[in-house]
């Protein structure tokens, strides 16, 4: 893994979940084809509705229309991000748009847990909410060795929680990867 | 220290003779269940990692039900019918049931006679149906509602498609011991009232995250009171509120339900029942008493925006629907069919039973000699075939979807965030069946109380 990431953010609020995430009418495409899969970058979010779409002005959406990638790397949510279906769709769609990291006050169990299996995103939790901190369309790094957000359009820091036990699996790519290199896989 | 329900059959599963909460662990997986959405990816992860030529771990422990897009013209859902149908002649899977009324493109009829398909319809409902519920063993599936199964007495979650993949190739998982929290009924459920009323009730108390990584205990006298079907409701939503999984302890009525479809299906009949030990450690605890819980709604747009449907009558509704794996079972359309007999509905109804069995009780179930297919017809409800359905949106075409943001809907279903159902400004408010009937009978919120003669 590299050691930070940098791009521009992208803010939304609480409770975004799987449906807002990925809407369940673009489900029908297999991820598994390449072509199909670039559809779920297309639709990434779109289903956040336009007010609370690119906080804090809102009405800024993560794809635009009838783009396949977003303008933004790292993105923050409040609480419970991810919560409702199980649909590994949701962070395969932001990371096929081109997210990189995903950081909220906590996760719901099965993105969380997507996130770091699948290996699409890196999923960072913070002890205090971000939603004051960074406006969509800042400048900001994810240091992951020093586990902390660096807002450069502001100029100011903030501590994130380190990734602790899933780290190796992050590490190795997907829990295939990790499985293997700790001799459970073939 | 003792150990919970849940600490005892991750325990045993890891070949382990004691876990606690917090612990990451691997365990040896009993049924893996995925479905027409999220099958194809699954079975792409599978192929990508173990190769095209891979056996799946256990070709009796794979079950596949598809049930989400089936009634739909579009083109890449019957497309991911057919990669199921392939995947299964391949590895000579045995436990698939196929829509075999679904053979060519357009919008395909349904069954004629739901007694003679081998679809089932939606996977949560068919499992215990087709007997693939058991007392003590561990059901991962490829969506959230899976934790329908802990009424069983057995640790079921929902997975991801990369979780899939590697319990397709290994049999294997990890996962993380969840602390417990133990939610206790006390008294006898009114009438009136429904499981749904339950855990409406909890999830507005603990909110839609309030069990994140943590297991659901529902126990005493009032849980263990309810039918097999009421005990599935509970469980059902434990992912409204985050939770990892719910569990009711298996009993009697558990052993004889299993019992009787694992019998009918020919499947295995082993069961282990577990209880907490008596010094088991519970991360939470609250004690209702069921005398003194109301019917409940949660508002737009969240599960835990939470309302007594006293406080919210009187507003005014486009639509009712009836269905899915949290309102779509027998007992569900028994209840709305009490309201609903003699009556005719002011909005739009959709009753959507949750299997094909379910869809062929409707015929055999009789109140005061009319059959439930009768009362519903005759009180002007659209009826349609056994499927997800609008519960979750799903492409434009599906039945019941709202399309339009102006739609006030109540529903029996299960999640209420923006765009759930279809538009994304569209409202739904969740609620119990009863209530849904007594709403659409007058066409704005209402209180199943309110129709009393209907409960004497």
């Amino acid at each position: 893994m590299e050691k930070s990431i940098r791009g521009k953010a992208f803010v939304i609020g609480n409770n975004i979940d799987t449906d807002q995430i990925i809407p369940a009418e673009h489900l029908v495409y297999n991820p598994s084809d390449p072509e199909e899969r670039k559809m779920f970058g297309r639709y990434a979010l779109c289903g956040v509705p336009p007010a609370d779409s690119g906080l804090p002005e809102g009405n800024i959406p993560f794809v635009r229309e009838n783009e396949y990638r977003s303008d933004y790397q790292i993105v923050i949510g409040g609480k419970n991000f991810g919560c409702g279906s199980s649909r590994e769709h949701a962070p395969l769609a932001m990371a096929e748009a081109g997210a990189r990291v995903v950081i909220a006050e906590f996760f719901a169990r099965i993105f969380f847990r997507n996130c770091i299996n699948g290996g699409y995103l890196i999923p960072y939790e913070t002890p205090e909410s971000l939603m004051e901190k960074v406006a969509t369309g800042d400048d900001v790094e994810v240091d992951l060795e020093g586990n902390r957000l660096v807002n450069h359009t502001r100029g100011t820091e903030t501590a994130l929680t380190p990734l602790g036990e899933v780290l190796p699996i992050l590490e190795a790519g997907n829990v295939f990867e990790y499985a293997r290199k700790a001799g459970m896989l073939e | 220290m003792g150990m919970t329900i849940t600490e005892k059959i991750l325990a045993e599963h890891a070949g382990k003779e004691r876990v606690d909460p917090g612990e990451n662990i691997w365990v040896d997986v009993d049924i893996l269940m995925t479905h027409d959405v999220c099958g194809p990816g699954t079975i792409g992860i599978f192929e990508r990692e173990f190769g095209k030529d891979a056996n799946v771990w256990n070709r009796d422990r794979v079950v596949i039900i598809p049930d989400h897009y089936i009634f739909t013209a579009n083109e890449q859902a019957h497309r991911n019918i057919e990669i199921l149908r392939s995947f299964v002649k391949k590895h000579g899977l045995k436990y698939y049931y196929d829509p075999d009324f679904l053979q060519s493109e357009g919008m395909p009829s349904p069954y004629a006679d739901p007694t003679r398909t081998s679809y089932k319809g939606v996977c949560h409902i068919a499992l215990p149906e087709e007997g693939h519920t058991r007392p003590g063993e561990i059901l991962l599936g490829t969506d959230s509602h899976t934790c329908t199964a802990g009424a069983f007495g057995q640790f079921a979650t929902g997975i991801g498609n990369t979780d899939a993949g590697f319990v397709l190739g290994t049999g294997k998982t990890w996962l993380k011991v969840p602390p417990t929290m133990r939610f206790v009924f006390e008294g006898e459920l009114p009438p009136y009232m429904m499981a749904k009323d339950m855990i409406l009730a909890i999830i507005g108390d603990i909110g839609v995250d309030g069990g994140t990584y943590r297991a659901m205990h529902f126990d005493g006298d009032g849980v263990h009171r309810l039918t097999m079907e009421d005990r599935m409701t509970l469980c059902n939503m434990v992912i409204e509120a985050g939770g990892k999984n719910g569990v009711v302890e298996a009993d009697e009525l558990t052993r004889q339900y299993v019992q009787e479809r694992t019998a009918r299906a020919g499947t295995p009949q082993n069961m282990r029942f577990h209880k907490n030990d008596p010094d088991a450690q519970f991360i939470f605890e609250k004690v209702y008493n069921l005398d003194k819980l109301e019917p409940m709604v949660a508002k737009p747009h969240s599960p835990d925006n939470k309302a007594t449907v006293s406080e919210v009558k009187g507003t005014k509704l486009t639509r009712a629907y009836i269905g899915s794996c949290t309102g779509g079972k027998i007992s569900d359309f028994v209840a709305a069919a009490q309201l609903l007999k003699g009556e005719e509905v002011r909005i739009p109804t959709f009753v959507v039973p949750a299997s094909t069995e379910v869809d062929a009780a409707l015929d055999t179930e009789k109140l005061d000699g009319k059959s439930l297919r009768e009362v519903f017809r005759d009180a002007g409800a659209i009826i349609g075939p056994a499927s997800c359905a609008a519960c979750l949106g799903g492409p434009a075409d599906t039945l019941g979807r709202l399309n339009s943001p102006e739609e006030v809907c109540i529903s029996a279903t299960n999640r209420n965030f923006p765009g759930r159902m279809g538009n994304k400004q569209a409202q739904v408010y969740l609620a119990s069946p009863l209530t849904v009937a007594a709403s659409a009978i007058r066409g704005v919120i209402t209180d199943p109380r309110e129709l009393v003669g209907s409960f004497v």
